[in-house]
């Protein structure tokens, strides 16, 4: 068996294909990964060992932050699967979701411009909490009823959710200076 | 008392194989060097017994370079050669620089970087910075005895790749291998941790004479994890100076001093302000050379109240970097302080009400950030035993992006990513038949390119001529551990290689670096033949020892015909090293590279198998 750096994020790591997450493993394979990889294990070696170690180092870390990221862990899981998540081209929303999207946004613009601190961060608590049943339903269309079309679906939603996460925490910034 | 020859676990029990390496803090107002010995990491003193070597490098009219003390003292009586921080230059043109209507140097705004006229010529910040280097590297080698297999520099971590390049570049110039550019505040947590077996959350508070760093770690189990860092890389002691000149100047209420008076009066601003550290008050009696006489005196509130603002300053990186780890400042086990502007008694007041904890200041906030890259230094230089290592993971501390259309920045590599890391981005033509295009590689958080650091402009010629939006060019950017990027690209769609011409924006290029290595050495009256022999020689060694450990550990991975094929090439390495053709070891090292390849690759899969296996390589084989 050789191991090579096409090898899918998971078994890299060690765990199993699915959504639910054991993050202590996952971040404890982190570790022991880098602590073979990381180039400054390799710092005393000739320069062809440096090479390879950074390019596995680079490879560990962009594995961990797929498998890390609830999103990023969902999208992939949905690549495995070849589903095509089509987030450039596929923006067909339910118009339920559409009209909560632009309440959410009109709020966001609205405390921005009164520039109210104590409304954005209002906001930012619950989008969070929404992002989080949001992501309970994820979980269980990948994870047992292996529905992939709806979990796509649900992506898309959680990428508008995050996106308008972004908004809130910029303008908080921009408010803040 | 008998002495016994002890060695600290995991430390090599043969002296001889103990490799010679250095950690260097590289600061704007004072540098050290400092190396492991005898397990413990000690700062290096000079002749004097000082380990602190101001960074002042002054030019004299006959040739010769002068650094640290005396070209210190100097400072008032020939400003314009005499040149301290140089630091704040380091990759930055002269728009970027504050205050440069007070300092008395004589500047050349160059390509990305300003240059200073002196009384020996233009001289580059790399190269008043690689003066400094040499300096210490000479003190180095003096005190331990030998050549130095490579050293450990430390940068503010909120240094760009321009500021990094720069400093690595002097690194080059003063005959220093770079084992690695390593985190100002990442190397503090490193001593502290080390020392303290601390784990946890930890908040880094590192203010320099010229640069602000806040970092957040997490330390737990022998892993040193950067989540996030902050800064400003032109805020610092400096700083807190300037405003007490500025003072000065106010109430004295004096002509406009000239170059010598106002230098006199800035090293009169520094002398009130560390007086004011153990001292309520402090006069200010300096008769100038006008005739005029300034006679004042300044106490610890009026300074604490004029540098107000600055303090403030500090504390918005603080809040950027808790939020960026997602923590509140309640989730903060300690914070350590470093550098020695963090002495000031109202800077660990506001540090403490923010965190509302008392700081660490048990460690000697000037050379704790030496001693942790003396360590580190020690690690990568392989003085230590697998088992024992640590291991650091750090962070790219700004955004990188592309220039997108309208001036606009696409990011790529998000700030705070853990490094090292890739990431591509595909970009196609625009216009029918396009066969070239321009890419533009910039550094910061802003939305427009204008507002950030221009890194690089390459221009990828040679698409095969499509329609619009048809060719895919793909632009990989690649980070590596010491935060440096490289770039490079190509058209996907046809598999044809187009040629991409890099041009960074900001350095210098490898010719300037090798016509200044070969002025540096021959001022040094150095033979440069005889350095370079000895560097190849020193290489040569160095890559048989670490195959010969390597076979020792897995030689197994290797069929009889392969072993006897890795001797054959250890011998014949081994010749040539006794030879005196620098040229011809270097060839040789090449050619051994190669022929070692395949078991550098199966050895690193075999360390990726046992890890996976959640055992480490060394039990594997008990």
């Amino acid at each position: 068996m050789s191991i090579d750096l096409k090898q899918d994020h998971f078994s890299l790591f060690g765990l199993p294909r699915r959504y639910a997450l054991d993050e202590t493993a996952l971040e404890a394979a982190w570790h022991g990964l880098q602590s073979q990889v990381h180039p400054d294990r390799h710092a005393h070696l000739p320069d062809v060992d440096k090479r390879r170690a950074m390019q596995w180092a680079t490879r560990v870390n962009e594995g961990f932050q797929t498998l890390k990221k609830p999103l990023a862990r969902a999208r992939y899981l949905l690549e495995l699967a070849g589903v095509d998540v089509g987030a450039e081209t596929n923006t067909a929303m339910s118009p339920e979701f559409l009209m909560e999207q632009m309440e959410w946004r009109e709020a966001v613009e609205e405390a921005r411009d009164a520039g109210e601190v104590e409304a954005l961060e209002h906001l930012h608590m619950r989008l969070l909490r929404h992002a989080r049943d949001v992501r309970g339903e994820l979980a269980r269309q990948l994870d047992t009823d292996h529905d992939y079309s709806q979990a796509a679906d649900t992506v898309r939603r959680l990428m508008f959710i995050e996106k308008l996460q972004h908004e809130i925490d910029e303008a908080l910034l921009a408010l803040e200076g | 008392m008998a002495l016994l020859q002890i060695a600290e676990p995991g430390m090599s029990t043969e002296p001889h194989k103990h490799r010679l390496a250095v950690g260097i803090d590289l600061g704007t107002t004072n540098s050290l060097v400092a190396s492991v010995r005898n397990g413990i990491a000690v700062c290096l003193p000079d002749e004097s017994g000082r380990s602190m070597l101001p960074s002042v490098v002054r030019y004299h009219a006959d040739g010769s370079v002068e650094v640290g003390q005396g070209a210190l003292k100097a400072q008032a009586t020939d400003p314009r050669n005499a040149i301290v921080s140089v630091k704040r230059f380091m990759g930055r043109g002269l728009k970027d620089v504050a205050h440069v209507e007070t300092m008395p140097y004589d500047f050349e705004d160059g390509p990305g970087m300003l240059r200073l006229r002196t009384v020996q010529g233009v001289k580059s910040p790399v190269e008043v910075s690689a003066e400094i280097l040499r300096e210490l590297r000479m003190r180095a080698e003096a005190s331990l005895g030998g050549a130095l297999v490579g050293a450990v520099i430390t940068v503010p971590a909120y240094f760009d790749d321009a500021q990094r390049q720069a400093t690595k570049d002097a690194a080059r110039l003063a005959g220093l291998d770079v084992l690695r550019l390593l985190n100002e505040p990442t190397a503090a947590a490193v001593a502290y941790g080390l020392d303290n077996a601390a784990e946890g959350v930890y908040a880094v508070y590192d203010l320099g004479g010229g640069t602000f760093d806040l970092s957040i770690l997490k330390l737990s189990r022998g892993v040193f994890e950067v989540l996030s860092t902050n800064g400003d890389a032109a805020l610092g002691g400096d700083d807190f100076d300037h405003r007490l000149f500025c003072a000065i100047l106010e109430r004295a209420a004096i002509a406009p001093p000239s170059l010598e008076d106002a230098r006199r009066l800035q090293m009169k601003a520094r002398e009130a302000k560390e007086l004011l550290t153990s001292c309520e008050e402090a006069p200010v009696h300096l008769r100038l050379g006008s005739g005029e006489l300034v006679d004042l005196v300044l106490t610890r509130d009026e300074f604490a109240d004029m540098t107000r603002h600055l303090v403030q300053k500090t504390l918005t990186p603080v809040r950027k970097a808790l939020r960026d780890a997602g923590l509140t400042p309640d989730e903060i086990k300690g914070v350590v302080m470093v550098g020695g502007a963090t002495r000031m008694p109202h800077i660990q007041r506001a540090v403490a009400a923010f965190f509302g904890q008392e700081p660490l200041t048990n460690l000697d906030p000037d050379k704790v950030v030496a001693l942790g890259a003396a360590m580190q230094a020690n690690m990568l230089a392989g003085n230590r035993a697998e088992q024992d290592d640590w291991l650091l993971l750090d962070v790219i501390p700004l955004s990188l992006g592309l220039e997108t259309m309208g001036g606009l920045v696409e990011k790529v590599v998000p700030r705070n990513s853990t490094l090292p890391i890739a990431r591509a981005q595909e970009f196609t033509t625009f216009k029918d038949g396009q066969t070239a295009m321009a890419v533009h590689v910039v550094q910061g958080e802003r939305e427009l390119v204008a507002d950030c650091r221009s890194l690089a402009r390459f221009e990828l010629r040679g698409i095969p001529p499509m329609v619009a939006g048809a060719a895919r060019i793909r632009v990989s950017f690649q980070v590596d551990a010491d935060g440096l990027l490289s770039v490079s690209a190509r058209e996907m769609s046809s598999g044809v290689e187009a040629s991409v011409l890099v041009k960074p924006s900001y350095g210098l290029s490898d010719d300037e670096i090798a016509e200044m290595l070969k002025s540096g050495v021959e001022h040094a009256g150095d033979d440069m033949m005889l350095r370079a022999l000895r560097e190849q020689q020193v290489e040569a060694e160095r890559v048989i020892e670490a195959t010969e450990q390597a076979l020792a550990k897995d030689g197994h991975l290797l069929d009889a015909g392969e072993r006897a094929a890795i001797d054959a090439a250890i011998e014949h390495l081994r010749t040539l090293r006794t030879g005196s053709d620098h040229r011809a070891i270097k060839t040789g090292i090449d050619a051994f590279a190669r022929a070692t390849d395949e078991f550098a690759a199966r050895r690193m899969d075999n360390s990726i198998r046992s890890a996976l296996a959640g055992h480490k390589v060394d039990e594997l084989e008990l």
